[in-house]
């Protein structure tokens, strides 16, 4: 047997409880003990659902760890991780949380995971320098609508329907504090510097918000808000650029 | 609207925004202090480092989970919030 076969027996016998041992396994005595090899299968789980937990501390806090781990171990189940960095793992796990039936009574669970995945990868994220707002005066005006804004490496923006920000930010600390007012919050997160920023962005400004992080022109981006009534392009531009949330400018063709 | 108009509205609206922004303050690390009132209601950040998932070598000889039989509900600090004026339902829905 080679060994790529042989390496992916091994790592099939680690994800199916069911399994027997994989070919070729033995122990230093000779033939190995399925006992063992389901210790070596336990630890590999532990450590997944661990790194879940770590990764999403008040996910796990919302629903207790007895749930968490039940949710974690199902997500694990049938997903490796994808890269050696351990940080990386349940990047989907959000998305995992958002289709898993038991958790369907708590709507808003998934999108404070995405907060948590989203905190995650922006610490992790590359330092650059944020782009400062004196640079938005030197945009000539006839070449402001085509022009684009190149995200922080570290931006993230999560659309809810519910108060995440705000489940986030109240279940981190003791005491628990629930959201003040349950509305809809779009949570900016963002590491300009060296501290990882959550930011409840003006409901108003959601829209646009996303639509610029997605690529969008000013113009286009401005479009994509036209009919929100308390919408200020220059108000939303200059407080996202304040918060650190791009990088560069790329300048468009004058219009 | 066509394009010279919405150009001038843009820029009209940032120029607008950029005189009364304040945003004189030089970019330093803690360059957000006293303005995060101005936009964007910011959020406590968790700032130590405890994002980091190390590895362990923590186990039993037995699974601690079987993965297609439990009942678990949600038993965390959620039973304590309403949603939409209703306290969340806690009983798992079948799909």
């Amino acid at each position: 047997m080679g060994f790529t076969t042989s390496q992916h027996a091994f790592a099939a016998a680690l994800l199916d409880p069911g399994s027997v041992l994989p070919e070729g396994v033995t122990s230093a005595r000779g033939a190995a003990d399925p006992l063992r090899f389901a210790v070596y299968r336990n630890n590999v789980f532990v450590s997944l659902v661990r790194a879940l937990a770590q990764r999403f501390p008040v996910t796990e806090r919302l629903v207790g760890e007895e749930f968490f781990r039940g949710m974690a171990r199902t997500y694990a189940a049938d997903r490796k991780p994808a890269s050696p960095l351990m940080f990386e793992y349940g990047g989907d796990f959000p998305d995992f949380v958002a289709s898993f039936p038991p958790a369907a009574g708590l709507p808003y669970l998934a999108d404070v995971a995405r907060i948590e995945a989203v905190w995650t990868d922006a610490y992790h994220a590359a330092d650059a320098p944020p782009l400062g707002v004196t640079a938005l005066a030197a945009i000539p005006p006839d070449r402001l609508a085509a022009s684009r804004l190149v995200p922080h490496p570290s931006a993230g923006l999560v659309r809810s329907a519910h108060p995440a920000g705000s489940i986030w930010a109240g279940h981190r600390d003791d005491p628990v504090m629930p959201p003040a007012s349950w509305v809809p919050e779009t949570v900016l997160v963002v590491r300009p510097e060296m501290n990882v920023n959550v930011h409840a962005l003006p409901a108003a400004d959601a829209a646009f918000a996303a639509a610029l992080l997605a690529g969008a022109s000013l113009g286009e981006a401005s479009g994509a808000s036209s009919d929100v009534s308390d919408f200020d392009f220059g108000a939303a531009l200059v407080g996202l650029v304040t918060l650190g949330a791009f990088r560069a400018i790329a300048m468009g063709e004058p219009q | 609207m066509n394009r010279s108009t919405l150009a001038l509205a843009l820029a009209g609206s940032l120029t607008t925004a950029l005189a009364t922004a304040v945003y004189a303050a030089p970019v330093t690390a803690d360059y957000m202090s006293g303005k995060e009132k101005c936009y964007g209601v910011a959020l406590k950040g968790q700032n130590d480092c405890a994002a980091g998932p190390g590895t362990t070598c923590a186990g039993t000889s037995t699974m601690d989970y079987q993965g297609n039989a439990w009942k678990a509900v949600p038993a965390g600090t959620c039973t304590g919030m309403n949603v939409d004026g209703h306290m969340g339902s806690l009983e798992p829905k079948s799909m």
